[in-house]
């Protein structure tokens, strides 16, 4: 796809759908102790109602950081991000917590399941503080977990725990998804699974999703490819040939 | 109960031996204060109210002999509520089956009405009869100590002439609640009894009729204590008066006032100690919680839970074990404040001492254990709702170690590996290392604090009588005799030497301070009474001068080479300037020595004498008494033996109590201390530790890390921990030097402290086991795969 096609495709989507998200100029320094490490070096990106993006790149390219950004996990050194037309920059920790609380479900690769806390208590503590959760039974059926519902995070597998963060992620009904590395710590057939889980919720609940991924197979299930390295966006590619997620091969 | 409280319940199930461990440290500061707390409350407002009830007096005053018609003078001084005139004698007793004399002390009542002051409440039988001739009421203690009861008869010398006395009941009064003889030091309820008879009985008896020899006084509630005292002395003086006092210094309510005060400083001193321990031990395990749920945490804030909520989560986390250990802590306090209560009833006689347990005790235990959990836990707590969820999602930093001091200093070739980890992580956190030898040391001084009143006290008794006082029986007579008695005294059966002293009452001033005590004349070179140091030093009685106890030179501002002015409240009653020649650091507070020529000399007298110090052969023990008990000039008997059994019988044994209190109490803090300090260290380091196993180390060796870095830290405590206990000592013995009565002295055996170190070790030596056994199960492979 060439870069006037790109340009059109965005006009269309413009038109048609709105941004979710809009950055520009997102910088992000980080001081490690006497280093100075730029994870992010000015980048300018949207992200439009109801697609399923995949962030690739390598490790080190920027992409967690920018995901967390991105969900108000944490702010830039410099630029701006419009989460629909407002500036999550300008905002403060408590209004960023709010934002996170009403709008924007996590998927963290290390699934960070709270391990004292059964898989449907897990998925308790989100739908307790938002506004017009599932119950979490039903979030659990949507991931397939239905049966394992009382079953501490040590007593699942890997596969298992991931969908159990998904399920905690969407019982919400979040405005966006943020998957960080969602499949990085599983296997290909579990990794399979969890990316079906994830492509059933944006399918069937309309719910904006961004998925960070090092492996460039998985960019073929999603409707827009960015590809980051060293901290910037060096290429935004529209996936026409959108496959399914059981035929995804790595 | 939402998510994240379900999450703190299994938190603390899994974390449930550190809580166990941090509750009962704070129960045990708990229960001390809700214990002397409680007690004391219902010591004070029983006191308070059986004072008010019985019209307990303000002003007391003895004289040798007045007119009835004195004390309607006595009535017209400003400030004088209530005037009661009394006879009051001491008389030997002679009770069937107890070979010992013992001394009884007469008081008069009206003859057809309650006393109008120092009421008494009879326990027992019915008031006596005026008339009867020799009815008389007993106290309960007396009583209950010979097993008296009302229809029982018990001889008594009276003015020389023995009499059958008639008990018609028993009886307990508010100027008696503790029943010690002035000038005793331990209280004996088998030698010394109270006894009430019609005014008109006793003072036939004794050729009082018309006449008093005590009175004691009710006071307005604006009067002036220090004038109606003077306005009394000034009336008293032509009939012999002895000096008025006020209530502070009535013997028994001086008692019961230091016990308030002691039972006072308890409830401060130990539950802030530890109180300090439990919220250093929730510091170091809400800190290590919380660095573990580091991630979970971050997870919590990515899903939108604000840091207040986080926050909030970890301050009911510790609220509940704070709760917990105040609920426990409150429970034990009750219980062992109901035992303490009981136990002052074989101290203290009352109508009723109930036990009262206010609310308002719990509420303020819970609250000063939550200020203490709220401050151990502030900063751990802040840390979570401060902690950055972007930044909490990737793994912690490893943590930032330097060569130790020893390294720096080039001794590193000197430790091994596993020593260096040791050092190098003791000295990374100098303050969590310091606070936990701090912890170690704290439980070391608590057990000796718990030996030491058995100690300092057995110290006393063996340096008071037995090195300082080398008579086995004391001799008081009714009055100062010629030297004839001594000799008398001298000849009695068994009798193997004997020395005179001359004791004169007499108010010691100095400027503005003055106090009313005896002075007493002893032979100087004497060999039954030695006067000595607290240190077991022998102080000479000078050749000239008084010999006063370091307290009274400090009440009356005096130092040796001053002059003080001694009015004599006997014979000629001269005022006299005296020398202070030397201080003596005694066991006594209020003690004023003199060569006993100098006194006769002071008193222009004949060689008088008020007693004898006697050393006897035991086994003419029974037939000295006997002769004694029929010797009308004898007024009492003071046997050094029974006092001391009498005294190891009652205080020694609750001396025990305590001493076992506080050793549950140090085990506690130990085991609270190194158990979760060794919890922490296995769950900071079980990566490290799992490693070094698989690269070969064996149990044992990772074991040394661990447990070496705990020995360290034990060793460490020992010394500051002996220190600080001298130092509680210290501490604790000053809310008893003011008391005047008698002194604690700082003495501590090396056995108390051997005991205390050696209980603590294996305190943390069963700890260091317990943490050790989890050690063997370390799941190597799952603790590798943990990310912290």
């Amino acid at each position: 796809m060439d870069n006037g096609q790109i340009e059109a495709w965005e006009r269309d989507a413009a038109e048609t759908r709105q941004a979710v998200f809009r950055a520009r100029g997102v910088t992000k320094v980080y001081r490690m102790g006497q280093l100075e490490v730029h994870a992010l070096r000015g980048v300018d990106l949207e992200l439009y109602q109801g697609e399923l993006v995949v962030l690739l790149g390598p490790s080190g390219s920027g992409k967690s950081t920018l995901l967390n950004i991105l969900g108000g996990l944490d702010v830039p050194t410099d630029g701006h991000v419009w989460y629909v037309g407002h500036d999550l920059t300008e905002d403060d920790d408590a209004a960023l917590t709010q934002f996170r609380r009403r709008h924007v479900g996590f998927v963290f690769q290390f699934y960070n399941l709270i391990p004292s806390l059964t898989a449907k208590e897990n998925v308790a503590l989100v739908t307790e503080i938002a506004r017009n959760p599932m119950r979490p039974e039903d979030a659990l059926e949507i991931v397939g977990l239905g049966h394992r519902m009382d079953h501490f995070p040590a007593q699942l597998s890997g596969g298992e725990q991931q969908r159990v963060a998904i399920a905690r992620a969407i019982a919400k009904r979040p405005d966006v998804l943020l998957c960080d590395e969602p499949t990085g710590a599983l296997d290909v057939e579990t990794g399979i699974v969890v990316l079906e889980a994830i492509d059933r919720v944006n399918r069937e609940l309309g719910t904006t999703t961004a998925v960070i991924t090092h492996n460039a197979v998985i960019s073929r299930m999603s409707d827009r490819v960015i590809s980051l390295s060293n901290g910037h966006i060096h290429g935004v590619d529209v996936n026409t040939e959108k496959i399914a997620v059981r035929e995804l091969v790595w | 109960m939402s998510s994240l409280d379900r999450k703190l319940v299994r938190n603390i199930l899994q974390m449930k031996g550190q809580v166990i461990a941090i509750c009962l440290v704070i129960a045990c500061g708990i229960g001390a204060y809700v214990m002397a707390l409680s007690t004391m409350e219902s010591l004070r407002g029983t006191m308070e109210r059986y004072y008010v009830r019985y019209r307990f007096a303000t002003v007391f005053a003895n004289m040798k002999r007045a007119p009835l018609s004195l004390s309607e003078r006595m009535s017209s001084i400003p400030g004088v509520a209530q005037v009661y005139p009394r006879v009051v004698k001491d008389v030997t007793l002679d009770i069937e089956g107890f070979p010992d004399p013992a001394i009884g002390r007469l008081m008069s009542v009206p003859d057809f009405s309650k006393p109008p002051l120092n009421n008494l409440h009879l326990r027992s039988g019915r008031w006596m009869e005026a008339g009867h001739g020799s009815e008389v009421l007993v106290s309960e203690a007396f009583a209950d100590a010979h097993h008296l009861k009302p229809g029982d008869t018990i001889l008594a010398i009276l003015n020389g002439r023995k009499k059958e006395l008639t008990i018609v009941g028993t009886a307990i009064t508010p100027e008696y609640i503790f029943e010690i003889r002035e000038g005793d030091i331990l209280p004996d309820e088998k030698r010394f009894g109270l006894f009430w008879m019609a005014y008109t009985d006793l003072a036939s008896a004794f050729d009082m009729d018309g006449a008093f020899n005590n009175v004691v006084i009710s006071s307005t509630h604006t009067a002036s204590m220090p004038d109606i005292i003077r306005h009394l002395d000034d009336l008293i003086e032509p009939y012999g008066g002895l000096g008025a006092y006020a209530r502070e210094d009535q013997i028994s309510h001086q008692y019961l006032n230091n016990e308030l005060h002691q039972l006072e400083s308890m409830a401060r001193v130990v539950p802030s100690i530890f109180l300090s321990v439990a919220a250093f031990l929730l510091n170091v395990v809400l800190s290590r919680l919380i660095s573990t749920q580091r991630e979970e945490i971050a997870a919590l804030k990515a899903l939108g839970y604000t840091g207040w909520e986080i926050g909030w989560h970890y301050i009911k986390l510790m609220a509940l074990i704070v709760t917990a250990g105040t609920i426990l802590g409150t429970m034990v306090g009750a219980w062992m404040g109901n035992g303490l209560t009981n136990l002052y009833l074989a101290f203290y006689r009352f109508p009723v001492l109930e036990f009262r347990f206010d609310a308002w005790v719990i509420v303020s235990a819970l609250a000063i254990s939550l200020v203490a959990g709220v401050i151990g836990t502030f900063a751990a707590v802040r840390q979570a709702v401060k902690l950055p969820p972007a930044e909490a999602m990737r793994p912690a930093a490893p943590a930032d170690f330097k060569p130790s001091i020893m390294e720096r200093l080039g001794l590193d070739a000197l430790f091994s590996q596993t020593a260096r980890i040791i050092i190098r992580n003791l000295e990374r956190r100098p303050l969590k290392a310091g606070l936990s030898v701090l912890g170690i040391s704290t439980a070391i001084a608590v057990m000796v604090v718990g030996g030491y009143m058995k100690d300092s006290i057995n110290y006393s008794i063996d340096i008071q009588f037995a090195r300082s006082q080398r008579q086995d029986v004391t001799v008081g007579f009714v009055e100062p005799l010629t030297t004839a008695a001594v000799y008398e005294v001298e000849h009695l059966p068994g009798v193997r030497r004997s020395e005179p002293f001359r004791s004169v009452p007499a108010r010691l001033r100095s400027e503005h301070h003055s106090r009313r005590l005896a002075i007493q004349g002893v032979q100087p070179g004497g060999e039954l009474f030695v006067p000595m140091n607290i240190d077991g030093k022998r102080i000479p009685v000078p050749d000239d001068g008084l010999l006063v106890s370091r307290v009274l030179a400090e009440i009356l501002h005096v130092q040796p080479g001053d002059y003080i002015e001694a009015e004599v409240l006997e014979g000629r009653r001269p005022h006299l300037r005296i020398l202070v020649s030397g201080v003596i650091d005694d066991f006594t507070g209020l003690c004023a020595y003199m060569n006993i020529d100098r006194v006769h000399e002071l008193m222009q007298e004949q060689g008088d004498v008020s007693g004898a110090y006697l050393l006897v052969d035991q086994d003419q023990v029974p037939t000295l008494f006997r002769q004694l008990k029929n010797t009308p000039r004898v007024a009492g008997v003071m046997i050094k033996k029974a006092a001391v059994e009498s005294f190891e019988d009652t205080i020694a044994k609750n001396l025990m109590t305590i001493q076992m209190f506080n050793a549950i109490f140090g085990t506690i803090i130990a085991f609270g201390v190194v158990y979760n300090s060794a919890r922490v260290s296995l769950s900071e380091r079980s990566r490290e530790l799992a490693t070094l196993r698989v690269m070969g180390f064996t149990r044992a060796e990772i074991s040394i890390i661990l447990l070496g870095e705990l020995g360290v830290l034990v060793s460490l405590a020992i010394i500051p921990g002996l220190f600080m206990g001298y130092g509680f000592v210290w501490w604790s013995s000053l809310s008893m030097v003011e008391t005047e009565l008698f002194r604690i002295p700082l003495y501590v055996a090396p056995e108390t402290y051997g005991r205390a170190v050696l209980t603590v070790v294996i305190a943390a030596v069963i700890s260091g086991l317990a943490v050790r056994r989890r050690l063997d199960q370390l799941n190597l492979i799952a603790v590798l795969k943990t990310r912290d």
